[in-house]
């Protein structure tokens, strides 16, 4: 494969007197091509290789599906108009989660830092919350909150908020000490140097925590839904395994899939407009 | 009878500790010496020796343990005057326009007047900065940086200046060309300056006097006024003039003397 290329590169250069920036280039280009047909190859192999070991009755569909069935329960869930229900409910739970736990890490983080003593004093704690398994919590979250949407975001929020706090308040004290001083040679306030440095100067690893956070909060979503709801994916993955509609499942999985991808790629497009924005 | 010197600002035994759980560490001890109106100070000692502590204070970041400070303005009204303080380095915001970098303190003061902000573009005018002002700071040469902090640090009015080793980020040529340049844009405003360097070429080359520290527990050991006979006025000037050499020999002196013993 190299030295495939290496002789076309070289070639190209022979008959039309490419410069060795162009051929760069054309190498970049032709890399990058590569990477995404083999992407969909890759894609492509699994989904044939599903089907036809189905088929062939190497697998049994019945405990692992095949993509037609997978197509069939598509279509079923369409028709009964269960499909955008489910997928809704937990995307709009998802979502809330997301931006509570952003504005409660905010928040709590901002205080964090105005307050070394406040911190000091509740680190052992924020530690332990964070390494706590959250799905021990779900069980009395259901007590506490009933079964339905206010549980379930309670567990979305409660699976990224530690992590999230933890490292907001990390990307605050990393702040350049010197910058601070800047804002108080300036006449500044502590309020100033939050407001003018702290803040702004954070804004990349929040950026990088929130990318994190969302994935974090569909898992609490879907721990949620398995334990105290009737609907969403995370109860249709439960209840399929129930009732043995193992398609079910499966189908939800891949929904499951197609969600975070989405999210993440929402997440990464609003990342580069910031980025883009704040550095013209 | 003799003439004293009209100070704007006289240090009178300022004294000043660290405390840590390990005990306490005297930075400063009895530093008494004064800053005349109009004057450019340069503060020399070995590292370590106490000198940022010594710029906090008179910038009111720290309070003195001991010792006052007594201010003397020309006008005769005893308020502390405005203090402007340049960093080591730049620290111009990324995430901001080179003018929403210069106009940083006049935000956080809520100055954000006509009167002050033509003041702002009349620098960025003369100091070449105008075609610069909707970039980023990493667009900017060194030296352009250097001159953007110092427009941000003027914009508030600033009588003294405070330097601490401003140019110890910029590579050795530039650090030159930027050194010589930014004191002239001072020296041009007519402000009192204080700059510490560890660097003695630069200390003669700048002031007007040289204030040297001990190490620590840093007190003064002496003070050397400068008087060179400039050829022009090209920024590496002073240091061709003729009477530079003798004072790097008194300054390398008086600061290797007690190494010795």
């Amino acid at each position: 494969m190299k030295t495939e290329i290496k002789q076309t590169s070289a070639d190209l250069a022979n008959d039309q007197a490419l410069s060795c920036q162009e051929e760069f280039l054309q190498d970049y280009q032709r890399h990058r091509r590569q990477v995404t047909v083999f992407r969909f190859l890759l894609f492509a192999a699994f989904l044939a290789l599903w089907e036809i070991s189905a088929d062939a009755g190497w697998i049994d569909s019945f405990f692992f599906a095949s993509p037609s069935r997978v197509l069939k329960c598509l279509a079923a869930l369409w028709a009964d108009r269960s499909l955008f229900f489910h997928v809704g409910i937990t995307l709009l739970e998802t979502v809330v989660s997301f931006l509570l736990v952003f504005l409660i890490s905010i928040a709590v983080s901002t205080l964090l830092w105005y307050s070394a003593r406040l911190s000091e004093i509740l680190e052992p704690y924020m530690v332990i919350l964070n390494s706590l398994p959250k799905s021990a919590l779900a069980p009395l979250f259901i007590v506490w909150l009933g079964t339905g949407t206010p549980t379930i975001i309670v567990a979305g929020i409660s699976v990224a908020l530690f992590g999230s706090i933890i490292s907001f308040y990390t990307g605050f004290q990393q702040v350049d000490p010197e910058k601070i001083t800047l804002i108080y040679t300036l006449g500044g306030n502590k309020k100033d140097a939050f407001a003018k440095v702290v803040l702004p100067g954070s804004v990349p690893i929040m950026l990088s925590t929130m990318k994190v956070n969302i994935g974090l909060a569909l898992v609490g979503v879907i721990i949620g839904e398995f334990l105290a709801a009737r609907r969403g994916l995370g109860y249709l993955i439960i209840y399929g395994s129930q009732v043995f509609q193992l398609d079910k499942v499966i189908t939800s999985v891949i929904l499951l899939c197609i969600i975070a991808f989405a999210f993440y790629q929402a997440l990464q497009g609003a990342e580069r407009w910031i980025r883009r924005k704040r550095a013209l | 009878m003799v003439l004293l010197p009209q100070y704007l600002l006289e240090l009178k035994k300022i004294g000043y500790s660290y405390h840590s759980l390990q005990g306490e560490t005297v930075a400063l001890q009895d530093v008494s010496f004064g800053v005349e109106n109009g004057e450019f100070v340069a503060i020399v000692g070995p590292s370590g020796c106490g000198k940022s502590t010594l710029l906090s204070i008179i910038a009111g970041l720290l309070s003195p343990e001991k010792g006052t400070i007594v201010v003397n303005n020309p006008d005769g009204t005893l308020h502390y005057p405005k203090v402007g303080y340049m960093l080591q380095r730049d620290h111009l915001f990324e995430w901001r326009t080179v003018y929403q970098n210069v106009i940083l303190g006049l935000e956080i003061n809520h100055q954000m007047t006509k009167e002050r902000l033509d003041y702002v573009n009349q620098l960025l005018k003369d100091y070449d900065l105008e075609t610069f002002r909707d970039k980023r700071p990493s667009e900017l040469s060194g030296g352009m940086k250097q001159r953007a902090a110092l427009i941000r640090t003027l914009a508030l009015g600033p009588q003294l200046l405070l330097l601490d080793e401003p140019f110890s980020a910029l590579d050795y040529q530039t650090r030159l060309m930027v050194s010589a340049d930014i004191c002239h844009l001072i020296r041009q405003t007519g402000k009192t300056m204080m700059i510490i360097t560890h660097d003695l070429s630069e200390a003669i080359s700048l002031a007007d006097r040289v204030v040297i520290l001990s190490s620590r527990p840093a007190t003064v050991k002496k003070e050397l006024p400068i008087h060179l006979t400039l050829q022009d006025d090209s920024p590496l000037a002073a240091r061709y003039a003729p009477e530079f050499q003798d004072y790097f020999s008194q300054l390398w002196e008086v600061l290797t003397d007690e190494n010795r013993d």
